[in-house]
């Protein structure tokens, strides 16, 4: 029997350009299957990550965005955005992809995932994690 | 305390590998519990048993593979290589050649390849998971 901690995952760079976003994602995708308190934050370019409306096709890359609509029936719904790092790029929460989970507590209802936080409401969480996986 | 590591980034190229490395040794000296070391990204590249620096460099390979890092009960320190960032970046073993069909191998017999799942186990069972790289 394993234990349950608290993981969090920190994206820090852009979705394309490199790698570090795609297989940080494929990390959280595996980590779901380990029944662990699981969150996501996004900071710097990192908010770029779950921007909506990305269109790889004039790079050759494949756009995985939609793969962050997935992490919701993972129950993977506690991803916090830096409302520095969005104010910084002229970003709002407006800008972000709309993405959902179903609270089984609350009769299914669909909520959303994304929660704009501070930095310092941020570093609080951080502070709280037992595992934090950094990209 | 039991520490697990986790190394971002290929050899040579970027100090995340040396610094994983003097950290995991002192650790153990410290009589510390190395309980995993993770190679994911380019980090993967740290496993290859091709790489042939100039003489007069470390082998930072070799360093991992050879300089026999091990706990202080005797136990091998693990060193695993995520097979997804593996593959996508050429480096093999032998098991993987063939089911990929390839005609040769590369990773180095003191690694093994295995799944993003033992990172997470990592995290799970050791008191500290350590992350080398940008």
């Amino acid at each position: 029997m394993m234990s349950t901690k608290k993981f969090m995952y920190l994206n820090r760079r852009a979705p394309y350009g490199t790698v570090y976003a795609l297989e940080s994602l494929e990390v959280v995708l595996i980590a779901a299957a380990f029944e662990q308190d699981v969150s996501l934050a996004f900071i710097d370019d990192g908010v770029y990550q779950i921007v909506e409306g990305q269109n790889t096709d004039g790079i050759g890359m494949k756009n995985f965005s939609k793969t962050y609509h997935a992490l919701g029936d993972y129950d993977i719904n506690q991803l916090y955005v830096s409302a520095e790092s969005l104010e910084e790029r002229g970003l709002s929460a407006d800008d972000l992809m709309p993405l959902v989970y179903e609270d089984e507590d609350d009769d299914w209802a669909e909520k959303p995932s994304v929660k704009v936080v501070s930095n310092a409401e941020l570093s609080k969480i951080l502070s709280e994690q037992d595992v934090c996986l950094s990209f | 305390m039991k520490i697990s590591i986790q190394i971002n980034e290929g050899p040579y190229q970027h100090q995340a590998s040396d610094s994983a490395y003097q950290f995991v040794k002192t650790a153990i000296e410290k009589g510390h519990e190395i309980f995993r070391v993770f190679f994911y990204h380019d980090g993967v590249d740290n496993a290859s048993r091709f790489t042939v620096p100039p003489q007069d460099d470390r082998h930072i390979v070799n360093n991992w593979a050879e300089l026999g890092i091990k706990n202080a009960d005797g136990s091998d320190v693990e060193l695993v290589v995520c097979v997804a960032a593996a593959l996508r970046r050429g480096m093999l073993d032998e098991s993987e050649a063939g089911k990929n069909g390839i005609d040769g191998n590369n990773i180095h017999p003191a690694f093994r390849i295995s799944g993003l799942g033992q990172l997470i186990e990592a995290g799970i069972q050791s008191d500290r998971l350590v992350v080398f790289g940008d």
